[in-house]
């Protein structure tokens, strides 16, 4: 077990990642794999907003479709070439993340919540309704392929692929990067309590504007790539069920870890994929799934995993600490014992 | 150290601190007392720049933080500790303090972005000043525990070490020895001695008449929102107004 983590994990599972297409040799569950990766970019960059830092955005889907059509609108309607399209799409959702930040970040807990969630329904309706831009209801038909250096072109199942799998990899790594550092630690601070994150000496606007614009900005890249990947898009990517469903993602996987909601995000389609014959009923499923998950894993897996690690770690430094310094505690620790309870 | 001037706060029609000028010492143990509600919290919560006061003026070595945000007072040095301490349960003790240095640090997302080596010395310093702090308060053998696992006296103790760690000249300690026996409040007054010891400055606001008569150097009595007395313990335990407000007789004596 000890193997499998750190380093070493990491590196099998990109690994893994990298010989799938071999294994499979299906070009349908190649699609669905790197549609679970794509929202997979996207899950990591609201589980930083909502898992690390606590504050719950529910207008994530609506920023993934911003990303998505600044793409569809420029590489169609404009003849913008793809990448320049797709680096815009994490600019510009950044961008208008900035005011929309700014305003929605000045409520707290539940009240930002119910926001963001009216914030995020404003962006579906926005792009549904303005039919002069974004094609209305009939959505943006025909986005060019991805292309490559010296007129490849992404246009095999393969190829995309490996295009998503490597964005997914560098976005898990600088998201590694972000959380594990003194930024994540400030992050972290905020949410367990923002009033001791205050006095501190933390800078709470800042930071949250902050962790909120690496959030849509990682909801807008992951957008751009839906939009070269699937090369249809319709207004139905800013509804609110995509949120829901990568919140559900995280909380499968393990909500504030990096390992989890890419577990929950690539998991959870392939259960979906297996309970495809229960058509609609598989909600039947996946509700009580859910709630016992919630009820009884409340950590999520990868998260589960880790509590049960660190609780370990702790019981160990305990039987250390125990050897030296049991002479100068020994006086108080019956008294004391009995009074925490 | 700190100087009050007629600072008021209302909430609606209450005046939850009215008119109250004092000052906090330099190099002293200044208490708070008084009856639940007097506004002894919100007197700290001004202070510290949670609550914008509704008139008067809050200096800190002679300049005027009145108007500052919490965070800007805890850089400039007063730094505080709360009635209850929110610890990240599923951390280590030390995982919890090393963010208290924070606020002395200057790394961005840029330097997250490329590694830098600003980032990789701040923190090393985070995590020094972690366990320096922790040393402090004499917990170094919980460095490694889990903090939902601690007692109620050790989380008191690494909430004092969390405000140690950001650098602080004045620490405010809010009912530093709320639910905590005995037998732990003399080891947490020590603690509070050692801080002064070191140089810091304290207010202290406590129930605990025993810690706070022996511990005190200066004492300010607020009752509804209003100081009332003010001096030494000698004088606040031979004050008839304390003892008909809040003592009581039994320590008018004493």
């Amino acid at each position: 077990m000890k193997y499998l983590e750190g380093r070493i994990g990491w590196t099998l599972l990109v690994l893994a990642g990298l010989v799938f297409p071999f294994v499979t040799g299906n070009d349908y569950h190649l699609t669905v794999m790197s549609t679970a990766y794509i929202f997979a970019l996207a899950t990591l960059g609201l589980n930083l907003i909502t898992g690390y830092t606590g504050q719950f955005n529910l207008a994530h889907s609506g920023f993934m479709a911003l990303g998505a059509y600044v793409v569809g609108i420029l590489t169609v309607d404009h003849q913008v070439p793809f990448w320049i399209a797709f680096a815009l799409s994490g600019v510009i959702t950044a961008l208008v993340g900035l005011p929309l930040g700014f305003v929605s970040l000045r409520l707290k807990g539940h009240y930002f919540s119910i926001f963001t969630l009216c914030v995020g329904y404003i962006m579906f309706l926005v792009i549904e309704k303005w039919e002069s831009l974004t094609h209305g209801t009939v959505g943006i038909i025909g986005i060019p392929a991805p292309t490559g250096f010296g007129g490849y072109v992404f246009d095999q199942p393969r190829a995309l692929y490996y295009l998503v799998f490597a964005f997914l990899v560098v976005g898990a790594f600088v998201m590694h990067r972000i959380v594990t550092s003194l930024l994540g630690r400030t992050f972290m601070a905020i949410r367990n309590s923002d009033e001791l994150a205050e006095s501190l000496g933390i800078n709470l606007a800042r930071n949250k504007l902050l962790s909120f614009l690496l959030s849509v900005f990682y909801a807008g890249l992951a957008g751009g790539l839906y939009a070269g990947f699937v090369r249809f898009l319709g207004p139905d990517l800013a509804g609110t069920h995509h949120t829901f469903e990568m919140t559900t993602f995280m909380l499968i996987g393990g909500i504030g870890t990096i390992l989890g909601p890419l577990l929950g995000a690539i998991g959870m389609p392939w259960l979906s994929q297996h309970l495809q014959f229960l058509q609609e009923y598989r909600y039947v499923v996946f509700g009580p799934l859910i709630i016992l998950l919630v009820i009884f894993v409340p950590n999520g897996i990868v998260g589960s995993h880790l509590a049960w690690k660190a609780r370990r770690a702790s019981n160990e430094a305990k039987k250390q600490a125990a050897a030296p310094a049991a002479q100068p505690v020994n006086t108080t620790a019956p008294q004391g014992g009995a009074t925490h309870a | 150290m700190l100087k009050i001037e007629n600072l008021s706060k209302r909430f609606g029609g209450l005046a939850a601190v009215n008119e109250v000028s004092t000052s906090i010492e330099k190099g002293k143990i200044n208490a708070i007392i008084g009856p639940n509600g007097a506004g002894k919290t919100t007197f700290f919560n001004l202070i510290s720049g949670v609550h914008k006061p509704t008139s008067g003026r809050i200096l800190l070595d002679g300049t005027d933080v009145t108007h500052l945000r919490t965070d800007e007072v805890a850089k400039l040095g007063v730094s505080r500790t709360f009635q209850t301490t929110a610890l990240f349960d599923n951390a280590s003790v030390l995982d919890n303090l090393i963010v208290g240095h924070r606020l002395r640090t200057r790394s961005g997302l840029w330097d997250v972005l490329v590694g830098s080596s600003r980032l990789k010395h701040e923190e090393k310093v985070c995590r020094e000043k972690a366990r320096d702090a922790l040393d402090f308060v004499g917990l170094s053998h919980m460095a490694n525990r889990m903090a939902g696992d601690i007692s109620q006296e050790e989380r008191k103790r690494v909430a004092f070490a969390l405000a140690l760690s950001t650098d602080p000249k004045v620490v405010l300690l809010d009912e530093p020895a709320g639910g905590v026996n005995p037998d732990e409040t003399v080891g947490l007054a020590e603690l509070i001695r050692k801080m002064v010891k070191h140089g810091l400055t304290v207010g202290l606001i406590e129930h605990k008449m025993n810690m706070i008569m022996s511990l005190a150097d200066k004492i300010m009595v607020l009752n509804y929102g209003e100081k009332i007395a003010e001096g030494t313990p000698a004088e606040i335990r031979a004050n008839p107004a304390v003892i008909d407000a809040y003592l009581g007789s039994e320590h008018a004596d004493a």
